[in-house]
């Protein structure tokens, strides 16, 4: 094992920025990353073993422990417990004997929780072994471990067929489905890929490319909205020995699975959207950051970097442009959602643990190995070879005044046809509502956890960015849900369970949050518990990141548009309670330490 | 106008925020015109001596003893403050708050790489010392708490202009840029 490892490291040339691969690496082989590979690490890389240890502690799918034979991560978002998440788990507990959380006895089962997979319009979901099963029931739970307990290997038990499109191709191989309900600008399949590479790059200089980025007033389609012409010329006027172009495809927000669409049917798209960037701002370094859960693409993705390069996309002097040369690597996360904020992935890229810097300087100045980087969402760079074949005043003529183009929105929850949509920026809630066959509908999470859980009265607004801006996400909720118990508290978990915790603000006060809305489902709030919640979640703001600052939305826009749901559970009649107990509170530490509990003074 | 009456005290927290009110600087000559000072760390009074209008409490609870002091303070402070990290969300100390009691108590006392001299493997379980509680309390989870001041620590300017602003009745200004943390 100790020459495996060694193997490994040396692979990587002894480079301590690619730990993250190392790392997979070792897993592949080991199943986990022993106190010997973390010496040899320590060593070799010539990094602290505890710098080893807090990277490998800080991703959710790395492991210092051996794990089982067959491992099991349950999606646990809040789509997938409204789809029957419950009896899924509990299938999987009785017919493996282990409890969630655990490794069974016998060694053979380990059933984890895990944040959303990007399957919300398939759920539930659960990631087995490498491998994606979606749409699980009790039965075919039962199904699946009985013929794992035969022996009989993962890829063997895909009994529903592959899901269809390029799923279906060996290389993917896989039975997620794409569910695209409806295909606009960037959908259609009026592509050809490579065209502008080869056409328009050799006659255009960088200068060109970028005006007409600008003049299509492309907004970054992550959700922040920066205007991508702008930060390309920005890229392009800081000075560096190398420039970086990163395309960001951590798609970790609980809802959105539209890049694991654009990389599964569109990754030329992607790709050449890179290419372009990468001209403009006179990038050498390509990075695909993609999440851990979409592994399953990483092969196919490799392929088609593979043919590229053999054909002269990729490599020195594309397409024939003296001095153009340009390559991508693909780095694999490890689960972690925070690395979708663009300072934490340059950290994750740089084989650290994925925690956000503190701006400024911002990435077109300093970013990966501190070179000037432009960071691009997977849709933000799939526009970029569309606009260019058709021109800024094409692209300017779809969506709304102030948003130019489409948005392809991810919809999941209670709705008839859960899936991809592309629609025009403008393009209402109602009308979205009305696409996906959503009656009876109480409230949407627009935009995912970070974004705002809205009611009927907000259903006549527009997706722009002035309006109601959304990185893609929409969750439906129906009149049967029970808002603030199973929608609330499960974002607020899911925030709690995924802060980095860099920031006193963001490591604590999601839990501070939570407790007090347990308070009020509990039945002991008073009307102020309500109002501190929304004072409270102002401290959130000096939080570094964008994670930090957004992990008390799903209360604060849940008091904004549902606050009777809220003062219907409080107590009218006291002004304060509690729910403090010193005799529960000092109990188990007494036993501990073998006294009696003296409360009479107290 | 008789002078206000301030109390302080710090619970499980570092005493960070007692030293921000005293890096006011020579303002805190100005703050004794406008207040005087009962129970205290500052001056070192151990029991109130009289009706406090404003109770400032730094850290949170981790033991029966700040349980205590804190209800001491409710019952005797017209207007209770949480300063800083730890009164307001637990902070520092609550990062045990994830595991159990008894496997604290079991690192600390017994199996840390630090524990040496601790041969009769004993844990400190006098009944005169304060019991530990199962996890680390906000102020406000036990008592009813009026005002909250962020920071780790606050800085000195908030904590001066908030009090300014409570005990002259006026409206505070709370921009972004003066909540620090770390």
């Amino acid at each position: 094992m100790r020459e495996n490892i060694l193997e490994i490291i040396s692979n990587y040339n002894n480079d301590k920025t690619r730990l993250m691969d190392i790392l997979h690496d070792i897993h592949s082989i080991a199943g986990y990353v022993d106190q010997e590979s973390i010496e040899l690490l320590h060593q070799k890389l010539r990094i602290s073993e505890a710098q080893v240890n807090e990277v490998i502690s800080f991703y959710h799918f790395y492991n210092c422990k051996p794990l089982a034979k067959v491992n099991i991560y349950l999606n646990n978002s809040i789509t997938a417990k409204m789809h029957g998440r419950e009896g899924v788990l509990n299938a999987f507990r009785n017919e493996c004997a282990v409890e969630e959380g655990g490794i069974s006895e016998d060694g053979e089962f380990g059933l984890f929780t895990t944040s959303c997979i990007g399957m919300n319009d398939q759920e539930p979901a659960a990631i087995i072994n490498g491998s994606i099963f979606t749409r699980l029931t009790p039965y075919r739970v039962r199904e699946l471990v009985k013929d794992l307990r035969n022996g009989k290997d993962i890829k063997e038990l895909i009994y529903e067929g592959d899901g269809g499109g390029r799923n279906a191709l060996p290389e993917i191989n896989s039975m997620v489905c794409n569910n695209i309900r409806r295909r606009g600008a960037l959908l259609t399949q009026d592509y050809l890929p490579f065209e502008i590479t080869k056409k328009l790059l050799p006659v255009s200089t960088p200068e060109d490319i970028i005006s007409i980025v600008e003049a299509s007033k492309l907004r970054g389609r992550g959700g922040a909205g920066f205007p991508t012409g702008l930060k390309w010329k920005f890229g392009r006027k800081a000075e560096g020995v190398h420039h970086v172009v990163i395309c960001n495809a951590d798609e970790g927000e609980p809802g959105t699975f539209k890049d694991r669409i654009l990389l599964t049917e569109f990754p030329e798209l992607v790709f050449e959207g890179m290419i372009i960037a990468g001209y403009s701002i006179g990038a050498d370094i390509g990075l695909l950051y993609l999440r851990y859960e979409y592994k399953y693409l990483l092969n196919f993705l490799k392929g088609l970097l593979d043919d590229m390069r053999s054909k002269n996309l990729l490599g020195k002097n594309i397409s024939g442009i003296a001095d153009f040369n340009f390559d991508i690597r693909i780095q694999l996360g490890a689960g972690a959602y925070v690395c979708g904020e663009e300072s934490a992935l340059i950290e994750s890229l740089e084989g650290k643990r994925g925690e956000p810097r503190d701006k400024p300087p911002f990435p077109v100045e300093r970013g990966y190995l501190n070179y000037p980087t432009v960071v691009n969402n997977v849709e933000t760079l799939a526009s970029i070879p569309k606009i260019l074949k058709n021109g800024s005043d094409w692209f300017l003529n779809l969506g709304s005044n102030d948003s130019a183009g489409t948005k392809i929105l991810s919809v999941s929850g209670d709705c008839n046809f859960p899936g991809i949509y592309e629609v025009e920026w403008g393009t209402t809630i109602k009308d979205v509502l009305d696409m996906c066959g959503a009656y009876d509908v109480q409230a949407i999470q627009v935009g995912g956890p970070s974004g705002a859980l809205i009611g009927e009265k907000d259903f006549n607004r527009a997706l722009s960015y002035t309006d109601l801006p959304t990185g893609g996400s929409m969750i439906v909720f129906g009149n049967k849900r029970n808002i603030l118990k199973n929608v609330v508290m499960n974002l607020m978990e899911f925030f709690i369970e995924e802060s980095c915790g860099s920031c006193s603000t963001c490591r604590n006060m999601p839990m501070v949050m939570k407790k007090k809305l347990e308070k009020i489902l509990g039945g002991r709030g008073v009307e102020s518990d309500i109002d501190d919640l929304l004072s409270w979640s102002e401290v959130l703001k000096v939080s570094r990141c964008g994670l930090g600052q957004t992990a008390s939305n799903p209360i604060t826009t849940s008091i904004k548009n549902f606050r009777h749901l809220y003062e219907n559970l409080v107590q009218k009649d006291i002004v304060f309670d509690t729910g403090f107990d010193l005799e529960e509170s000092v109990k188990d530490s007494c036993a501990a330490v073998g006294r009696q509990p003296i409360l009479h003074n107290l | 106008m008789s002078k206000k009456v301030i109390a302080t005290t710090s619970l499980a927290g570092c005493f960070g925020c007692h030293m921000s009110i005293l890096d006011i600087d020579e303002r805190i000559i100005d703050l004794v015109e406008l207040v005087e000072f009962n129970k205290s760390p500052i001056n070192d009074i151990k029991k109130f001596t009289k009706k406090v209008d404003v109770g400032i409490i730094e850290g949170g609870c981790c033991n029966s003893e700040n349980v205590e002091v804190l209800k001491y303070f409710r019952e005797n402070c017209s207007i209770l403050i949480s300063l800083g990290e730890c009164a307001i969300m637990g902070g520092l100390p609550a990062l045990r708050n994830g595991i159990p009691i008894e496997e604290c108590l079991n690192e600390a006392y017994l199996n840390g790489p630090t524990v040496k001299l601790n041969t009769a493997k004993i844990i400190p379980n006098d009944p005169e010392l304060p019991m530990i509680l199962n996890k680390v309390y906000p102020c406000h989870e036990v008592v009813k708490v009026d005002y909250y001041l962020p920071g780790c620590p606050p800085r000195a300017d908030l904590i001066w202009d908030a009090l300014v602003a409570l005990l002259t009745g006026t409206e505070m200004d709370l921009p972004y840029e003066v909540i620090k943390f770390d």
